[in-house]
């Protein structure tokens, strides 16, 4: 698994790389022997992080921010990897020095999940008292496990308390987490195209993703590893139907419309069940291409912590009382085309911080590409990232001049 | 010295607005622009502030400047804010070019304890001469052509006041202006601008 793909395999990610990156990134490894306790009272005995980093960390070590990452992507956030220069971060528009997270300013940490595919231990990982692959017995890890993992990472690197954890969608969740079960560690906390908890048709979709992955013949139970094979047919699907809820509407319109992919002659339709149109033409492709370099164990692991994300859960379904612990700064972000986690959502979330009168920015932006636009460069979302960025850093800057006077 | 500078270059009326907001209270600006009133609010009274605010470029500016901002737009109404959740709702040079007005003043009401708004005075003498004229005024205050206005529900002060009689408002203060220029005397014609604070209780 050496390509990380950008998260979504957005089409306009490769287009703000020429300048502004970080450059060429190496993946750091690190291992941990410690126990992790798992949410499901499971435990991981030890387990490998990757992990990349960009900037300097600060001598007071108050500029660090934590990228946390959704379903399909990793710890590669910025920049161009060592080993294959096609390799772009996922979220390189967003990260890099003069970009909305200047990383002339800030020390921006990308960590790839536990369960992941890219590097950390997860299903596919070698079990130590086996010899062979995890699969099916690799333990289901949550949101609040991911932010106890990263934890332990910043405890590594020396960074006791982040300027900023932030992430959109899944990685939204974390930084949401991160602010509720350790919030002496978070000043802010930027949470962009995300959910206080799924709904019930979120987690339907997630569902026939996973059905389509576990009733794949090559499946066997999880364990495709020790048979040589893939449930590559299952995940493709699985992916397929993932990438309609990243689209809007009519951001599929423009795109394909009912544009034929090679009609008959005169225009005429086969009338058959090859590919007819240009939008089958194209999930197949990135389902296809998605099913050849994720695991599908991974798919299923990362779908259920989705699906488990419910800090509410804990009180009662009250949003607000769940958030008390919070002492960060939120910024959250939500778009307006996004039917995935839907603009109500992000007001969720920003309702129970006002009513607990906790410190909230919101910007609801009017853009087009559905899910996907939290990955894309769009100036008014750019704008307010790095205006609030700035902010931060003018924070630093004057914490710093304290310190020192 | 930079409270100072913003004292002097924020609006007359959002001035009277600021001295009526209590220090380290809780603050909630409906409409507020680039964020200059919870800007210095927050420099001089140490208050928390959150502004609602539906452009993309003033939201920009009030995250440049550091004030919360939730956006939305106001004619959804205020259903993210619970009863009471603020000291003081301002709403400043607003309320005229709302759909729902009477909505907007009750919600006010409901989520903060004191509310503040101000307006432009449709009863300035000179609208009253262009009218006399055949034509609409075009004022300072409302510089727009009749076909070309965002101000759909333009009043009087005795018009509001009438409002707030009818809604059981009790109006604790009012302050007039005209040109930035405090108004003191035969205020419903001399002022181009009026602001008012009140609650919703009877005292």
């Amino acid at each position: 698994m050496k390509t990380t793909p950008s998260a979504q395999d957005a089409p306009h990610a490769l287009t703000a790389v020429a300048h502004g990156s970080v450059g060429v990134v190496h993946t750091q490894y690190m291992h941990f022997d410690e126990p992790l306790p798992l949410v499901s009272g499971q435990t991981l005995e030890a387990y490998d992080l990757a992990i990349e980093t960009y900037g300097t960390l600060n001598a007071q070590a108050s500029n660090a921010v934590l990228i946390c990452h959704a379903l399909n992507a990793s710890h590669h956030v910025a920049g161009v990897a060592a080993d294959n220069p096609d390799d772009i971060g996922w979220w390189d528009n967003m990260v890099g020095p003069g970009k909305p997270v200047d990383t002339d300013i800030f020390f921006v940490i990308g960590i790839n999940n536990p369960g992941s595919c890219f590097g950390s231990t997860g299903p596919a990982s070698i079990r130590p008292e086996t010899g062979k692959p995890w699969g099916a017995a690799f333990p289901v890890l949550t949101v609040e496990d991911w932010v106890q993992a990263q934890a332990r990472v910043a405890d590594r690197l020396g960074v006791k308390t982040f300027a900023a954890v932030m992430g959109g969608s899944l990685g939204g969740m974390q930084a949401l987490s991160w602010a509720m079960t350790l919030p002496e560690r978070v000043a802010h906390s930027v949470v962009v195209a995300s959910t206080p908890r799924l709904s019930a048709q979120n987690i339907a979709f997630n569902e026939v993703a996973r059905r389509a992955i576990i009733t794949d013949p090559e499946f066997h139970g999880g364990d495709y590893y020790a048979h040589g094979v893939v449930p590559r047919n299952g995940l493709s699907v699985a992916r397929m139907v993932g990438h309609i809820t990243y689209l809007s509407d009519d951001d599929m319109a423009e795109k394909f419309g009912r544009t034929q992919r090679a009609p008959a002659a005169g225009g005429a339709y086969h009338y058959g069940y090859g590919v007819e149109f240009e939008v089958e033409s194209y999930l197949r492709y990135q389902g296809e291409k998605f099913s050849k370099y994720f695991d599908a164990n991974t798919y299923l692991l990362i779908t259920r912590a989705l699906d488990y994300f419910d800090p509410a859960r804990e009180t009662e379904g009250d949003l607000a009382r769940a958030l008390k612990p919070a002492t960060a700064d939120f910024l959250l972000v939500s778009f307006t085309t996004d039917w995935r986690f839907a603009p109500a959502r992000s007001r969720e979330i920003v309702r129970a911080l006002l009513q607990n009168g906790q410190p909230a920015t919101y910007a609801e932006i009017d853009a087009p590409h559905g899910h996907d636009a939290f990955l894309l460069d769009d100036a008014r979302y750019h704008g307010v990232m790095r205006a609030y960025f700035s902010r931060i850093a003018a924070g630093l800057t004057q914490l710093n001049r304290e310190v020192q006077s | 010295m930079s409270s100072q500078f913003s004292q002097m270059s924020l609006r007359a009326d959002l001035v009277r607005i600021a001295q009526w907001v209590r220090p380290d209270s809780s603050v909630l600006d409906l409409g507020c622009g680039d964020g200059a009133l919870l800007g210095h609010l927050k420099q001089t009274k140490g208050i928390r502030g959150v502004g609602v605010e539906i452009s993309d470029a003033r939201v920009l500016s009030c995250v440049q400047r550091g004030v919360h901002v939730i956006q939305q737009n106001l004619e959804d109404g205020l259903a993210m804010f619970d009863d009471q959740q603020f000291d003081t709702v301002v709403l400043s040079q607003t309320l005229q070019s709302m759909h729902r007005t009477e909505h907007i003043l009750r919600e006010m009401v409901r989520v903060a304890r004191e509310a503040i708004v101000s307006f432009p005075n449709f009863g300035y003498w000179p609208h009253g001469w262009s009218i006399l004229r055949g034509r609409m005024p075009v004022t300072g205050q409302m510089p727009y052509d009749w076909y070309d206005t965002p101000n759909i529900h333009l009043c009087t002060l005795k018009d509001f006041e009438r409002l707030a009689a009818k809604f059981d408002f009790t109006i604790l203060e009012r302050a007039t202006f005209n040109d930035e220029q405090e108004v003191k005397s035969l205020a419903g014609w001399r002022s181009t601008l009026a602001a008012y604070r009140f609650t919703a209780a009877q005292s």
